[in-house]
């Protein structure tokens, strides 16, 4: 493990226990997640991306439990931890941002408790001023008003509740927070001054982000490397920038090419054919296969492995097996 | 790869092309429901959210209208009130110079096959029970009596067929929840234009589709609009999608509207500092790419007591000292660009 990696992820499988047999949200997911980047993992709904970042904190619940892999966080497996040492590492040293805020906070605590309180939940001996003014230089830090911390949480707007739920993360000095679809429900005004945030933040606290979204512009706005998950595969990891001019994976360059460019002139949108597969019965071989417009016979075959396609550079696609293969022969 | 281009109708020139809808001075404002010593200690004053305030447009037949804005900005409303599904408070709605407003409830009925709306959830817009057959065969059991049964399948067959679905008969029996969600959204498309309507109200049509199936949705709406001569009023937040479809543009805030233009004019020339930041605010899919413009400060506020003058004073990073009191009238920039704001004059 190099030492820049914060958080490595090894052939993680988690399965969802149904009527119907086991359905793989996530299937041999391999990545790492490196101190004080943003990463991006983007996928569609249903890909699984969100159902893995529950499982990156072992917060997933029945009917989803890990059928296998390591999650070496910060030098130890957090796979062979007892639940209550989970415990310890949830909110402290791994933070989490939901969608929608308000089913996150406690409707009748002011955001003054919710922060103190978990000050007190992780570190009993703070004294109550040394956390209530934690929570105030936190509080200035993210553009909360002072006074605004005696409010309920159904006083605030959506924007302030999402700032609300970082200073929770914050609080403890996470390491890294992990934010599922942090913006969508913010609007455009909202959501565009809550990603100068946490690029702020990064800078500030050195904190390091995983941001799971299904909205490719939010990725390019502030991801500093970009990770692709479809049908509980992940297809395509690398730089934003290699990504984003050069994807290698057909659905990556495909669901890059759909998406709408405000800034973009007549441009054409390319429309992907088909629809994601159900999971419990995911296609044999590359599961992007039957809307892949390059298939080839061994696409339905065999499932291909991830290769080295750049620079920090990696996609699941035969298609550069063969390229490799070649090279190989020259 | 199958690209085409996403087609945009040329039929935009103004001056002869007829309005299909116009609405003039168009308030609803939705009372408060307070307690009954509230009422009286208010001596009749009851309080209402003003979700459109005083609100005038026209769509003109055969063009696709967008109706940007935040949540909040009373869009929807505003697409409710073009099919008279909420009563407007005070003002005038025309549908083909028919003042639908004071319309008999028959009448209007008759008027509604005309007429159609499209929801942002197509699950919660079809009913569970009924199959795709039956669902998109209820309107032409309505509004077109004459037709015999077989007529009436055979037409929604050729429905099917004309939104994507094929083959038609595989379909044609199956239930809402045995089909994906772009499938679905399809079915609601096919249920709306399937007894010839001039005008489709689409509210968010595509947020609710996977990020890959929504090109193809938008695609398919643009074909349909050419095949059926159709005009579209298309309701959204997000200004990247309407910019592939719509030909001009109104941008609200706060019930009122504060731009209205030609797409290509009010995107490359937002007069209204509130167009200019919800331009820069949409996410670019383009990492090189980097914001320049100032975002407003705080977040759209209650439309209960909306900011005096200009709504959008309390945000707008070059407000003056004018913009608290005066309630800034359109200001016509030429080609049926307009703006409401006191520093355009």
């Amino acid at each position: 493990m190099s030492a820049e990696t914060l958080f490595s992820i090894r052939n993680l499988t988690v399965e969802y226990q149904t009527r119907a047999g086991a359905v793989k949200a996530a299937d041999d997911v391999n990545f790492d997640i490196r101190r004080g980047e943003i990463l991006g993992l983007v996928g569609e709904s249903g890909c699984g991306k969100s159902t893995l970042g529950k499982a990156l904190m072992r917060l997933h619940r029945i009917p989803a439990r890990i059928a296998g892999g390591e999650l070496w966080f910060d030098g130890r497996d957090l796979m062979t931890l007892s639940e209550n040492e989970m415990r310890a590492v949830r909110g402290a040293e791994i933070g989490m941002v939901f969608q929608d805020p308000m089913t996150s906070l406690n409707p009748v605590q002011r955001i003054i408790d919710h922060l103190t309180e978990t000050v007190h939940a992780h570190e009993p001996k703070t004294s109550d001023e040394e956390a209530r003014a934690r929570a105030n230089v936190l509080a200035e830090k993210l553009g909360i008003r002072a006074e605004r911390l005696k409010d309920y949480p159904h006083q605030m707007s959506g924007g302030m509740r999402q700032r609300v739920m970082i200073s929770l993360a914050l609080a403890l000095r996470a390491k890294l927070v992990i934010a599922d679809e942090p913006t969508t429900s913010l609007d455009v005004i909202v959501e565009a001054k809550f990603l100068d945030l946490l690029r702020e933040l990064r800078q500030e606290f050195g904190l390091t982000i995983l941001i799971i979204t299904h909205n490719i512009g939010v990725v390019a706005e502030v991801a500093d490397r970009v990770a692709v998950m479809y049908a509980a595969r992940l297809v395509e990891i690398g730089g934003v920038k290699e990504i984003f001019a050069d994807p290698k994976h057909p659905y990556t360059q495909g669901l890059l090419h759909s998406v709408p460019n405000i800034q973009l002139d007549g441009a054409e949108l390319y429309k992907m054919e088909g629809i994601p597969p159900n999971l419990l019965y995911p296609p044999s071989g590359c599961r992007f296969h039957p809307r892949c417009p390059f298939a080839m016979e061994i696409c339905g075959v065999e499932e291909p492995t991830f290769e080295a396609v750049g620079n920090d550079h990696f996609a699941e696609c035969w298609l550069y097996h063969q390229a490799s293969q070649v090279e190989v022969e020259k | 790869m199958t690209e085409t281009r996403l087609q945009k109708p040329s039929s935009t020139e103004a001056g002869a092309v007829k309005e299909l809808v116009k609405l003039e001075s168009v308030r609803k404002y939705f009372p408060i429901q307070s307690g009954f010593l509230a009422v009286l200690l208010s001596k009749g004053h009851v309080p209402a959210v003003k979700a459109v305030d005083d609100i005038s447009f026209s769509i003109k037949k055969g063009e696709v209208f967008g109706l940007a804005g935040e949540s909040g900005s009373g869009k929807s409303t505003v697409g409710r009130l073009v099919l008279r599904l909420l009563e407007p408070t005070s003002g005038h709605v025309y549908f083909d110079d028919i003042d639908i407003a004071s319309l008999p409830a028959e009448e209007m009925r008759r008027l509604r096959s005309r007429m159609q709306f499209v929801f942002q959830d197509p699950l919660a817009s079809l009913n569970p029970r009924m199959t795709i057959g039956q669902a998109i065969q209820h309107p032409v059991s309505i509004h077109m009596r004459e037709l015999s049964q077989t007529e009436q399948k055979s037409r929604v067959t050729d429905i099917l067929e004309a939104v994507g679905m094929n083959p038609p008969q595989a379909f044609y029996d199956l239930f809402p929840h045995q089909i994906s969600g772009g499938q679905r959204q399809r079915i609601v498309l096919a249920r709306a234009i399937v007894t010839n309507p001039e005008l489709i109200v689409a509210d968010e049509p595509i947020a609710m589709a996977d990020v890959s199936v929504r090109a193809l949705l938008l695609d398919l709406m643009m074909k349909l609009k050419e095949e059926f001569n159709l005009t579209y009023l298309f309701i959204t937040h997000d200004l990247a999608t309407a910019k592939y479809v719509c030909d001009r543009i109104a941008i609200m805030y706060l019930g009122k509207m504060c731009e209205i233009g030609p797409l290509n004019e009010v995107y490359r020339h937002p007069a209204h500092p509130y167009t200019r930041a919800l331009l820069e605010a949409v996410p670019v899919p383009d990492p090189l790419y980097r914001r320049t413009e100032q975002m407003p400060a705080g977040e759209i506020p209650s439309a209960i007591n909306p900011p005096s003058g200009c709504h959008f004073h309390p945000r707008c990073p070059v407000a003056i000292k004018q913009c608290q009191e005066i309630d800034p009238e359109f200001v016509d920039l030429g080609n049926g660009h307009k703006a409401a704001c006191l520093l355009l004059k």
